[in-house]
């Protein structure tokens, strides 16, 4: 990546996750045409571009808006947290709109477009502009007719802007079968960036592609991005390399009986575990401890909570002596409650991404996992819970997530516990069984990164103070689902190591 | 427009191209024509005052923009067509 830096300097973008992909940010000096339909995020994306530019380096910047005015363009971004009046008055900013109204003008004969060179260069010029958008450039072929004059002074523009060495956003509407309605796509060679908007089973996502990046490095992907109240901001796939550092710190689960079960006593810190059961078998009870327990070190949660309000969620738990409410108030805790099918999969992990920016937790979990995996195919839902665990273990977040799955129901669908089992750390089943007329509660380790742990059965039951987990044989029956050939004896569980 | 107001037209141009020399000679050899002595050509070269081009939102070059009358009008290219001119500009 040095190398191409050296060979082809870049400019950052300051957008989060984008630089990344890019290896560095967009062609230093050169056009970059970033397509999408209507409503992809072009300008937004274009905007940020310079405001960053102006804020983080320093850089001033000029944005030629062929469809918005100034004062549309102002208030449209105004939500965004972006003043525009401010870097306007600072002379960091300068937007000029050309408009270009077929009404008002009438084309005899030949000419040129030396008008918009000489309002760019004036613009640059007067505030040392070294980036420049052009939104929507295109908008020009709906004014005029002459395309020969427009198609060879667009290309002599890009040469243009070029030798001036400004760093440039050109934006362009999708075509029917060309990336931009007027194919600028031929003439911006350096970098070509795709915005997709889709709608998938009624959700929408915005997702992003660099189509190509001349002389760099660059993701293949669809990213997917975002675009909230601060902007946009892109999920950038995993970092492909497992180079995290790791930690030798053993935390409590939150229920001492558990802890007993792990060889050193509790999980390491960072560590991600995954707990799966059927309906009712306490999997929230022991997400909840977990919580709690991190909460008890002063350590900050983030709770996703899919099935439940926070209201709900604290009064359920409170129930069963697991009493998280003091916490929300001190803003150790905090819970996001929100419909799973309000957003895409990776919606929720993007918006799981900005919190963690934000928020900074040591702790999250979320409530479960599987109701966000029913949206989506295997391979995405894989792809995405690779991201997110990377994600965590980059921020040295200790994890729990739980995860719904009938396994004597006939739809089982298996997805979830397939697609994530293999990417956390530690996986607990708690079972709940039908035996002589009454339910039996059950949990066991499937297993342990870098630990050795209990291969026990453990009976457990519920009650006003908690989980007890009991150290008592286990039947026969609940024997018979022992995996492996774990052997138990009363108080001396054979331990095995994975 | 009364009689004795004078048509107005303002030329952007940007150096002395052959499309500016001859939209300058067009422009003047109608108004002669049919507007006999009262017209007023103004030629602003916008490589020396580039600050005039956004007010009156010129792009193209040579533009020609009526001033007078109002409404404004405006007229792109080098103004060969005769027709389209006299037309655009509403001489007749």
């Amino acid at each position: 990546m040095k190398q191409d830096n050296t060979v082809f300097p870049k400019t950052p973008t300051g957008i989060a996750g984008l630089d990344e992909i890019t290896n560095g940010g967009f062609p230093k000096g050169r056009p970059t045409l970033i397509c999408g339909t209507a409503g992809s995020g072009k300008t937004i994306l274009a905007i940020q571009f310079l405001i960053k530019g102006i804020t983080e380096y320093d850089e001033p910047g000029v944005f030629i808006s062929f469809e918005e005015s100034a004062k549309d363009l102002t208030q449209n971004v105004r939500s965004l947290g972006f003043d525009l009046e401010k870097i306007i008055g600072q002379k960091k900013l300068k937007i000029d709109q050309v408009r270009v109204e077929r009404s008002e003008i009438q084309e005899t004969g030949e000419y040129d477009l030396e008008g918009l060179f000489i309002r760019l260069n004036h613009a640059i010029d007067s505030i040392g502009a070294k980036r420049v958008v052009l939104d929507t450039i295109e908008s020009l072929f709906s004014g005029l007719n002459n395309t020969g004059i427009l198609r060879s002074e667009i290309r002599r523009l890009f040469q243009w802007l070029r030798e001036k060495g400004v760093t440039t956003i050109i934006t362009g509407e999708r075509g029917e079968t060309t990336l931009t309605r007027q194919g600028l796509e031929e003439y911006v060679s350096d970098c070509v960036i795709l915005l997709d908007f889709r709608v998938i089973e009624q959700i929408a996502t915005r997702r992003l592609r660099i189509v190509k990046y001349r002389g760099s490095t660059h993701g293949t992907n669809e990213y997917p991005f975002l675009i909230d109240e601060d902007g946009v901001s892109v999920l950038p796939i995993t970092s492909l390399k497992l180079e995290h550092t790791i930690s030798a710190e053993i935390i409590s689960t939150g229920v001492p009986g558990l802890d007993k079960m792990f060889d050193k006593g509790g999980y390491y810190r960072g560590n991600s575990t995954l707990v799966t059961g059927s309906a009712g078998t306490a999997k929230t009870i022991l997400a909840a401890y977990f919580a709690l327990n991190s909460c008890k070190r002063e350590e900050k949660v983030l709770y996703f909570s899919f099935e439940e309000s926070p209201e709900q969620l604290i009064r359920n738990m409170s129930f069963v002596g697991i009493h998280l409410k003091p916490y929300l108030a001190s803003k150790l805790l905090v819970i996001h409650s929100s419909r799973p099918s309000l957003h895409g999969l990776e919606m929720h992990l993007l918006s799981l991404h900005k919190h963690i920016r934000e928020f900074k937790p040591h702790t999250i979990i979320i409530d479960p996992i599987s109701s966000l995996i029913t949206i989506g195919s295997k391979g995405e839902v894989r792809a995405m819970l690779a991201r997110l665990m990377d994600v965590l273990k980059m921020h040295h977040i200790t994890s729990l997530f739980t995860s719904l799955n009938d396994e004597e129901s006939l739809n089982y669908a298996g997805v979830p516990e397939e697609a994530i089992s293999s990417l956390v750390d530690t996986w607990i089943r708690m079972r709940n069984e039908e035996t002589d007329g009454r339910r039996i509660r059950s949990l066991y380790i499937v297993k342990s990164r870098g630990m050795g742990h209990s291969s026990e059965i453990k009976d457990f039951i519920i009650t006003d103070n908690g989980i007890e987990i009991m150290d008592g044989v286990p039947s026969k029956e609940q024997r018979q689902h022992t995996p492996g050939k774990a052997e138990t004896f009363p108080g001396n569980g054979t331990k095995q190591k994975s | 427009m009364t009689t004795d107001e004078k048509w107005e037209f303002w030329l952007y141009i940007a150096g002395q191209t052959p499309k500016s020399i001859l939209a300058l000679e067009n422009i003047t050899k109608y108004s002669e024509a049919h507007l006999k002595a009262k017209y007023i050509i103004e030629v602003i070269d916008l490589l020396k005052t580039p600050q005039l081009a956004e007010d009156d939102q010129i792009f193209a070059i040579p533009t020609l923009v009526r001033k007078v009358p109002k409404p404004l009008k405006k007229i792109i290219g080098d103004l060969s067509n005769k027709e389209r001119v006299l037309m655009g500009l509403n001489i007749r």
